[in-house]
């Protein structure tokens, strides 16, 4: 899979390198600003306060 | 000249077996990818996600001290100011309306969090810290009882367990800021509602003292106890008199930024 892909990038290895890089960059942005906060709403939060039910 | 041509498709043959996609080798590599997901969601929850959410909160705390200000009381109050006698307290707002700051020294030289009122896990506590309906207003004779995240959602209440007795801990509103001084800490389970009492674990017991209760969950990262922080009035800073000179630096940057 990730073979694959680098052997579909084009020019030499540094370029290939430099695409990767920027690739894994915009996935790490995604992730941590749309994915992640999204995924954490859906978790349930855990309890901070004092309550008769526990 | 046959023997170098059979190395040659013999090398060929080999790195295109290397190559070959197979089906085990891309669940491998899916496996994998979903595993550092995972970790990397984990690292965010507890770290990254931490400073963002935390930084916005400081940011709303800011906000709302710089509202208060009106541009003006940045000079600290004299350690000879006069009396300003018995504290001003407020009516409490609307749920989630947001009407007090939380001030921690120990927590950071610019901590700064938002209160609001209730503590409702989605409208509240998602922003900051939640204040205990029906329990007493800051200033007030009784307790004034806060609740936080301390991990996940900003964690406002991070060190909560660093605060040592003797150590300040500001509530800012309109009306200016009021110093508890933090008393003792215990440990409840989650059904110990009366840490919340006007006098906290005495039930009906009439209030004569102005105290501050703060609850968060205890271990970190669960929910199995609470954590609760106590704390007793000391004195109040009216606004037009200028902030406690100990926070200062948090009130001049409110004002220059």
């Amino acid at each position: 899979m990730y073979g694959a892909l680098w052997r579909v990038l084009p020019g030499p290895w540094f370029v290939k390198l430099l695409i990767v890089l920027v690739l894994v960059a915009a996935v790490a942005y995604a992730l941590i600003f749309w994915v992640f906060p999204w995924v954490n709403s859906l978790i349930p939060t855990s309890d901070v306060t004092v309550e008769g039910q526990g | 000249m046959v023997l170098v041509d059979g190395r040659v498709a013999r090398k060929r043959a080999e790195r295109a077996s290397r190559h070959k996609v197979t089906v085990v080798g891309v669940l491998g590599e899916v496996l994998i990818t979903g595993g550092v997901l995972v970790l990397a969601f984990l690292g965010w929850q507890v770290w990254i996600n931490d400073l963002i959410v935390g930084d916005e909160q400081t940011h709303v705390s800011q906000e709302l001290s710089q509202n208060w200000d009106k541009g003006e009381a940045t000079v600290a109050a004299p350690p000879d100011r006069p009396d300003p006698g018995a504290p001003q307290v407020d009516v409490a707002p609307g749920n989630a309306e947001r009407f007090a700051n939380l001030i921690v020294p120990r927590f950071g030289a610019d901590y700064t969090r938002p209160i609001a009122e209730g503590i409702g896990v989605d409208d509240v506590l998602a922003y900051g810290i939640g204040h205990y309906p029906d329990t007493a207003m800051p200033g007030d004779v009784g307790n004034f009882a806060v609740a936080g995240h301390r991990t996940g959602w900003g964690a406002p209440l991070a060190d909560i367990v660093n605060l040592q007795v003797g150590d300040s801990v500001y509530i800012e509103t309109e009306a200016g800021w009021y110093r508890y001084i933090f008393r003792s800490m215990e440990y409840v389970m989650p059904t110990g509602v009366n840490v919340l009492e006007p006098v906290p674990q005495i039930v009906g017991q009439a209030p004569t003292d102005r105290l501050i209760t703060i609850t968060s969950c205890n271990p970190p990262l669960t929910a199995a106890e609470r954590v609760i922080a106590y704390g007793v009035y000391d004195t109040w800073y009216p606004r037009a008199g200028g902030p406690p000179a100990e926070i200062a630096a948090i009130a001049q940057t409110v004002a220059a930024g």
